[in-house]
């Protein structure tokens, strides 16, 4: 390893310009004749649009135009789509409602837009927006699961009876019911996973641009994946063709999921640019980001674990309601079922599963992937299984992880997915040690005499990361492909330009993508620069989601770089003389191994350019690209440790203690590395007990702001201490698997088997605020 | 936001007489209510009429009888006052737990107690002191402020110009911060008077907002101590529930803080 080659803490080379404010985000964009959009929002969960009349507004000061969603269809725009098939248990093809951009006919949550008015100021356009007159008729909403499965239940869509999207189901009913009839012990839980806002720091925007004389549209975003994007508003919503349309997701504050996908409002103002012939701006406020940004989890589970005698798991039954919300939004299909029970064996040898996931309509924000998206709530579902079942068998729960632990790889699970390497035994003794578990009674005890409930929680999580190969996924019905692209230019002085297709929202790309291209070649970083997020400077590219970027996205790179390295050897060979195997790179130079002959990369790269010696029949140049497609998943897993203490008089839960022991193969950085495990746990840890979207029978959200949605804040969390196990991943040249979720998958089951085991029972549900946490103190006191 | 003109006078009577002239104005003090409120397009001054730049509306001073803080004195300044410090510790002590440092650097005491929100920390201390708010017109007595939720005893043009706390012999406050806003989710102060009387006051917790509470108050009169509540009873009748806390949450949060006040009090 260098000083900022693969295992160097590089400080952050993109921070100097967020730390400063000179970022430069999509509502930094300015173009001259700039017009601003504001969307006309339904204020009913589920009513019919009877009429728009803007001829008011269309009078009003600064107002270039107010367009209606009648008119998107009319220019045959299309409608959104979902772009992972899943069919139902009995084949049928998922049931789908159309989810056009703006609604003609039907709104089916609060905010979604009717109307747009584009103006020459923002709040020009915000006040023609209170002029333009929108007639509903509304009709009776469900906003739960239950309410939108009850027999004459209002229906959302026509295509979806029962608003129901799919009955789906994984694994060998059978089997698995046998090896139920054959349990020495069941153990059964019933489980709600809440529905979470992403609230990223950035809210989406979009800054749309039409070149009448190109026939050319050019659309900054906030995205995660700006060629997907690109992609899909060519191919399915007839805006532009491809080579008509380019895209750039500048620096971009935070995604967590949100960001993948194609929203309303992107096409909107391409659509809208075109037809005003003006450049069109939108930037969400927070009010629009907590109504339209794709929300995440909210499962309703009822999940069964059988046990032999001697407390090794023989199968595992699960049935899951997933809330979809009022549209099947990007890649909403797969979350609950291939992101989450392909998980359910978690880090356990389990013979046989079955799990039934049944997606429901209701007239809430559409629901999609979100930090970890299906699994953490198939680790939430998995570990909270395991901790109740340690206590109802009476067996430490450290030690029944311990006897179903998965201990030889590779290891095929029921579930599809075939686990490559790890080692979970080492990251849960590295979690006892560092929590000294031996020493818990005692501070129990020293905490019950100081009147507080001491508890500690365990979570052994698997994930899976890198979601590939691309034939693997698309075989189970991804619309896409998931590899990765690079393209590494050496520049004639010796600079180095990597042109990637991951996309950096916050992972500090700019410098752990570096810090692989200045370990091969022993430079620093300083030399080389990571461009991306744009459509017209990177070819292809899928982006970065389900923590892809350093497994596929770096391997990409590396693949690229080996042919850099490749050509270059040959150039130094010819020019000092030598044989091409006898070069070695070290140290930013071309050497002849063995000998004091070398040549550094800059002379190297500007033989490359000028051309005036290489090789016969050698092309001139230096610059080299690769497509990475791995062999499988990577599976990131570890094992925290939470300790909490209950302050009975007012419910309120103090994480005391929060150990964190992961396995992510190669570590880059350890330094971004652990600020990822820091930033995935506190979001865990606000899932557990702050965190909570609700809205009222009427399908209003109640928790549409800071007022009320609680994120969680500096003083909310402890002070982790985090460590590492490390199994190289043997599936990509780097050994890597990916870090960015797992802190969100992990914790939080931790967190809520700390509070049951000092509640001494199981009835909470997630978030666990100190209200929740009192009333179920009054259950336990009633009982006693 | 609406478009508004915004107005910086330099004196308490230039403020009145701006007021006068324009009669949709509002006047602005932190901001931290009325320019959300305007950002949602909810309220539509005409005029703002900032107060927080008037020297004359900031500042602390004690005497041996009372605190006085003029209106304008952000709560950062408050929470340094070592004549605040000296003089009332639970005045100090509820200001460094009302929101967090980038609202106390811009909250002001005279338009907290002006907003008369439910769940805010300040009213419980003007009513359990039984402090004197002085306007440009008049003083009003803490008993006779408050008069509902966000609604108070002061006139549309009135300004708020200081608040005068009685120095009591002993006071306390404690505070169960609401997990999304920090407002209280439940708050009590405890105060007992140079006099002996006792007066006890919780915010977030009724649906009416700042109340005092006679239980508690009779209770800590016969024996002022934490084990004096352990008997007492709180009724949620009027209390508030909701996603954050029922009401009987809300009514066992106002004795646990009472005795965490008392406890803080001495």
């Amino acid at each position: 390893m260098g000083v900022e080659g693969i295992g160097a803490r590089v400080a952050r080379k993109e921070d100097k310009r967020f730390i400063t404010g000179r970022g430069r985000y999509v509502d930094d964009v300015k173009i001259v004749g700039l017009t601003h959009a504001h969307f006309i929002r339904s204020p009913h969960a589920h009513a019919k649009v009877k009429g728009i009349d803007a001829s008011a507004a269309k009078d009003m000061p600064g107002v270039v135009d107010v367009l209606t969603a009648q008119q998107l269809v009319d220019d045959k725009i299309g409608n959104l789509i979902c772009g992972w098939a899943v069919s139902s248990k009995d084949g049928t093809p998922m049931k789908m409602g159309a989810w056009p951009a703006m609604a003609p006919d039907t709104v089916r949550f609060v905010g979604q837009a009717v109307a747009v008015v584009i103006a020459e100021t923002k709040n020009q356009a915000k006040d023609a927006a209170e002029a333009v007159v929108v007639t509903y008729e509304e009709l009776p909403a469900v906003s739960s699961m239950t309410a939108a499965l009850a027999s004459g239940a209002p229906q959302l869509h026509p295509e979806a009876p029962g608003n129901v999207v799919y009955d789906w189901a994984i694994g060998d009913e059978k089997l698995t019911n046998d090896a139920f009839s054959k349990a020495a012990n069941v153990v059964s839980l019933d489980l709600t996973n809440n529905r979470l806002v992403p609230n990223a720091m950035e809210p989406r925007a979009a800054v749309a641009e039409y070149d009448d004389a190109e026939e050319h549209f050019t659309l900054h975003t906030t995205s995660q994946n700006p060629h997907v994007a690109r992609l899909v508003l060519s191919a399915f919503y007839n805006i532009a063709q491809e080579h008509k349309l380019r895209v750039i997701a500048p620096d971009v504050g935070g995604g967590f999921g949100s960001k993948i996908f194609i929203y309303p409002e992107e096409m909107v103002a391409l659509w809208a640019s075109k037809k005003v012939r003006r450049p069109v701006k939108w930037t969400g406020d927070r009010t629009e980001a907590f109504l339209t940004d794709a929300h995440g989890r909210d499962h309703i589970s009822h999940a069964e674990m059988a046990f032999d005698a001697n407390n090794r798991i023989l199968g595992l039954r699960v049935k899951t309601h997933a809330n979809f919300g009022a549209y099947m939004s990007l890649f909403s299909s797969s979350v609950p079922t291939y992101l989450y029970a392909t998980l359910l064996s978690g880090q356990y040898n389990i013979p046989t599963i079955y799990a039934e996931v049944m997606g429901v309509y209701t007239n809430t924000t559409p629901v999609d992937a979100y930090r970890g998206a299906g699994r953490p709530e198939a680790s939430y579902l998995v570990e909270r299984l395991m901790e109740t079942s340690a206590r109802q068998l009476k067996v430490d729960p450290a030690e029944l992880r311990r006897i179903n632990f998965v201990t030889q790889f590779p290891h095929q699970t029921p579930v599809i997915m075939a686990y490559d390497i790890g080692d979970f035994g080492a990251s849960l003794d590295a979690a006892l040690k560092a929590i000294d578990y031996a020493g818990f009674p005692a501070r129990k005890a020293k905490a019950k005499a100081a009147g507080k409930l001491r508890g500690l929680g365990f979570s052994c999580y698997i994930e899976a990361c890198g979601i590939a190969p691309s034939k693997a996924v698309g075989s189970l019905g991804a619309g896409v492909g998931l590899w990765e692209s690079a393209e590494v230019r050496v520049n004639p002085v010796g600079t180095i330009e990597v042109l990637t297709g991951s996309h950096s929202h916050g992972q500090g790309h700019e410098t752990t993508f570096a810090q692989l291209v200045a370990d091969r070649l022993g430079i620093s970083v300083d030399q080389v620069q990571i461009v991306h997020g744009d459509t017209d400077k990177v070819q292809f590219g899928m982006g970065t989601y389900g923590s892809r970027s350093a497994a596929v996205g770096m391997s990409a790179i590396f693949k690229a770089m080996e042919k850099v390295e490749a050509k270059a050897k040959k150039i130094a060979a010819h020019l000092l003389e030598a044989s091409e195997g006898d070069i070695v790179i070290e140290n930013g130079e071309f050497k002849v191994a063995g000998t004091d002959k070398a040549i550094a990369l800059p002379m190297v790269a500007l033989a490359a350019y000028t051309a005036h010696n290489l090789p016969d029949g050698m092309e001139p140049g230096l610059k080299e690209g690769a497509f990475y497609d791995p062999t499988n998943f990577t599976f990131p897993a570890g094992a925290y440790i939470c300790e909490v203490e209950i302050d009975p008089g007012t419910g309120k839960t103090d994480i005391v203690d929060f150990v964190a022991v992961d396995d992510f193969g190669r570590l880059i950085n350890p330094m971004i590395v652990e600020g990822q495990v820091h930033g995935g746990l506190a979001q865990g840890i606000g899932q557990a007990m702050l965190e909570s979207a609700i809205y009222d029978d009427n399908g209003q959200p109640v928790t549409a702001s800071f007022m009320d949605y609680a994120m969680p804040r500096a003083d909310d969390v402890p002070s982790f201490r985090v460590s590492h196990t490390t199994t190289l991943c043997p599936g990509n040249p780097l050994g890597v698997k990916g870090c960015g979720e797992a802190g969100a998958i992990g914790s939080s089951p931790a967190v809520i088997n700390a509070i049951t085991d000092a509640l001494g029972h199981n009835k909470i549900e997630m978030p666990a605020t100190p209200g929740r946490v009192w009333e179920a103190l009054q259950l336990q006191q009633a009982a006693e | 936001m609406y478009e508004t003109t915004y107005h910086r006078p330099a004196s308490i009577d230039e403020a009145a007489a701006l007021f006068a002239k324009h009669p949709e104005a509002k006047y602005l003090a932190g901001g931290h209510t009325l320019i959300p409120v305007m950002k949602q397009r909810l309220a539509a001054p005409s005029d703002i009429i900032d107060l927080a730049k008037i020297k004359d509306l900031i500042g602390i001073e004690a005497t041996s009888d009372a605190l006085i803080i003029k209106a304008a004195t952000t709560y950062y300044d408050i929470t340094q006052s070592p004549a605040a410090k000296k003089a009332i510790p639970a005045i100090v002590h509820l200001t460094s737990v009302l929101g967090d440092p980038a609202v106390r650097y811009r909250g002001t005491i005279g338009g907290s107690i002006a907003n008369n929100d439910p769940a805010a920390d300040y009213p419980a201390a003007v009513l359990a002191l039984n402090a004197t708010i002085k306007t440009n017109k008049r003083e009003i007595k803490g008993d006779d402020f408050f008069q509902g939720l966000f609604s108070t005893a002061l006139e549309e043009d009135e300004i708020i110009t200081s608040v005068s706390f009685p120095i009591p012999a002993k006071a306390g406050y404690a505070k169960m911060r609401h997990p999304a806003s920090r407002f209280a989710l439940t708050a009590v102060f405890v105060a007992q008077t140079r006099s002996g009387e006792v007066r006890v006051a919780a915010t977030g917790a009724s649906q009416s907002g700042v109340m005092r509470v006679p239980a508690i108050e009779a209770a800590l009169k016969a024996n002022w101590s934490v084990g004096a509540l352990d008997s007492v009873k709180i009724s949620a009748d009027g209390l508030m529930g909701d996603i954050h806390g029922s009401a009987e949450y809300r009514a066992n949060l106002i004795k646990v803080m009472a005795q965490r006040a008392v406890e803080a009090a001495g």
